[in-house]
């Protein structure tokens, strides 16, 4: 049973006069529990593959199933909540808030979704203990290192148990100490039975995956499962 | 929806706080306003509280008639008088009156006095035993001028306390000679201070018996003077009035609508003095809310430039699921408790300028702030703040989360 689905899928930017077709046609599943890698080179499609996969774009043409319901003609309030629910984004430049804590920064999802406050810290702090990060709950992101930044993002992808972890060069502005310590917390969570999609133009990155997807002009060049 | 609005409070106020000097001076348009606004109201409503204070000491049941000339009258060299004639007319023809006295101001140069090398000038006037009622006066030595005195023209005096210590009197003056003019008359009574009212000092008078006065400024056959009256039952208030005026006109044989006299009350004068008062505050009401205008624009201003600046924020907390009235609510609350908060420092300035300002004033109560003011300078600053905040956060709101997580 795929947990995500996209059917016929094209995405097309109007650029001026000019329109540009970013994904053409895409149809592919993923199941529970993969462990994925979409690469490709830069304009190949897949940042707007991680946009329409993450429900933060919706699609020109076609379908996106994610968990049984077709997500592609949701409202901008509906793909929020679907974003809440079932996405745990981590960006290649943390996006964490500035101006709040580690633990607050990990609470921040779950106030969106109406949770109490006692509720909120207890899920945080568990969620940053996860990611080894236990004994830096009250700093701000301007205080901690690269990776540590990093695993609080992955602490707040987490916190609401989401049905898929959508990473975005997760390693990209990391050095190649902290990306290997990175990529080992992934393959943890993977082992924990975590869905994890990670976008990446990095093939030493994307060899961590059990499936690299490579897009190449908008299309699907090469699909292929690493074997075991 | 409580707890979105609960979450949206508490982010704003962190928000708030984590920017603080600048919302300082975001809030400064709104705490000038609502300062002036407080400030203003606590001035006027004292300075209203004063004025019927004072009319009041005449007694709401007085009535004054006083001769008026219309200027164009003036011009062809008419002048008109109530006349002593007129006194004894309303005296005797108008029924409800508990007292009744004539008042004679000086008039020209007849206001200086002297005592020993001292010399001074003071309100004279003459007048009977009764204007002790209607000018509230009480004796603190001696006594109050008697209808003996009046009958037989005594040279005698009464002052008050000012005009005492100007001429370096003893503490009790009774029994001392000083000259009014070029007149010599003893003083039999010192009356108690009455205080400052708009800076004018209530203190600084002489009083004669009537008759003294009339010698005094020479005998005219007859003068213009002052009609002072309190009147048994307040409800015969207007009657009285109506009454003395159609007396007066048969009187004066007056055939046009135009009369020569005025018949005035002390709510009359409360009344007028209110309406100027009242258009004051309009006046002023219409430039404080300028000013919380531009305050408002200022906020609007400064929030457009928070949203810009937090793009990439309003991107994180989209992206992580904040749906648009989650957003909009943040940055509505931030700009409505913007101008609260400066709608509460303005408050506390304005209590401060108005109790600061009734203290430097002689006379004045103590700053009163009434309650619909304040409910007033909370409500416009609120009003203000959702009014100029809605636009910033409908754009933060409706930022696509694509864009503004790309925002640098």
């Amino acid at each position: 049973m795929a947990l995500l689905e996209i059917q016929k899928l094209s995405k097309e930017y109007m650029m001026g006069q000019q329109s540009l077709l970013a994904l053409d046609n895409v149809s592919l599943g993923i199941g529970k529990n993969e462990y994925v890698a979409i690469t490709g080179s830069s304009g190949s499609g897949k940042s707007t593959m991680l946009n329409i996969l993450g429900c933060l774009d919706k699609p020109t043409a076609g379908k996106y199933i994610l968990n049984d319901k077709d997500v592609s003609e949701l409202n901008p309030d509906e793909l929020a909540e679907i974003r809440n629910r079932e996405i745990g984004f981590i960006f290649q430049s943390f996006n964490l808030l500035p101006r709040a804590s580690a633990l607050a920064n990990v609470m921040q999802p779950l106030i969106y979704r109406g949770m109490k406050q006692k509720d909120r810290k207890k899920a945080a702090e568990q969620a940053l203990r996860h990611v080894g990060l236990g004994d830096r709950m009250d700093h701000l992101p301007n205080q901690l290192s690269g990776g540590q930044r990093q695993r609080v993002a992955i602490a707040r992808a987490l916190v609401t148990k989401p049905s898929i972890l959508l990473a975005d060069e997760p390693t990209g502005n990391l050095d190649s100490r902290t990306t290997i310590e990175i990529m080992k917390l992934f393959d943890e969570l993977h082992a924990q039975n975590q869905t994890i999609i990670i976008v990446t133009h990095e093939p030493e990155i994307a060899d961590h995956c059990h499936r690299i997807i490579r897009l190449e002009d908008g299309h699907v060049a090469e699909d292929r499962m690493k074997a075991a | 929806m409580m707890f979105d609005i609960y979450e949206s409070l508490v982010s704003a106020l962190r928000s708030i706080r984590a920017h603080g000097f600048r919302s300082f001076l975001t809030t400064l348009g709104i705490i000038i306003g609502v300062a002036a606004v407080i400030a203003m109201v606590a001035i006027i409503q004292g300075f209203s509280y004063s004025v019927n204070q004072q009319l009041s000491g005449l007694g709401s049941n007085s009535l004054t008639v006083q001769s008026y000339t219309p200027l164009s009258e003036r011009l062809q060299g008419r002048i008109a008088r109530i006349s002593t004639d007129d006194l004894d007319l309303i005296s005797r023809r108008v029924e409800g009156i508990a007292s009744i006295t004539p008042v004679l101001y000086s008039q020209g140069g007849l206001n200086q006095i002297h005592y020993g090398s001292q010399l001074t000038s003071a309100q004279i006037a003459g007048t009977t035993y009764s204007y002790q009622d209607v000018g509230r006066l009480f004796a603190k030595y001696g006594r109050f001028i008697s209808d003996i005195d009046n009958v037989t023209r005594r040279r005698v005096a009464v002052i008050g306390e000012s005009t005492r210590n100007n001429l370096a009197l003893p503490e009790n003056p009774v029994g001392e000679f000083i000259k009014v003019g070029d007149e010599w008359v003893r003083i039999i009574g010192l009356m108690e201070s009455r205080g400052q009212i708009f800076g004018q000092d209530q203190d600084n008078f002489l009083l004669l018996p009537f008759s003294t006065m009339r010698t005094l400024i020479g005998n005219q056959i007859q003068p213009d003077i002052f009609i002072q009256m309190s009147v048994s039952e307040l409800g015969d208030l207007e009657e009285i009035r109506a009454r003395i005026t159609t007396l007066l006109r048969n009187a004066h044989g007056l055939t046009t609508e135009d009369n020569d006299f005025q018949v005035q009350s002390s709510e009359q004068l409360a009344d007028t003095v209110n309406t100027i008062l009242g258009s004051v505050t309009l006046v002023m009401g219409g430039i404080v809310g300028i000013s919380l205008l531009v305050g408002g624009i200022g906020i609007m201003n400064i929030m457009l430039v928070s949203v810009t600046e937090r793009t990439r924020e309003i991107g994180i907390c989209k992206a992580i699921g904040a749906k648009r009235h989650q957003i909009l609510l943040q940055f509505l609350f931030e700009s409505l408790l913007l101008c609260l908060l400066g709608g509460f420092v303005g408050l506390l300035i304005g209590y401060g300028i108005g109790a600061a300002a009734s203290a430097a004033i002689p006379g004045f109560p103590s700053a009163v702030v009434p309650f619909w003011a304040v409910i007033l300078a909370f409500g416009f600053s609120a009003a203000v703040g959702l009014i100029f905040g809605i636009m910033p956060a409908a754009k933060a709101a409706n930022l696509d989360p694509i864009e503004a997580l790309r925002y640098e």
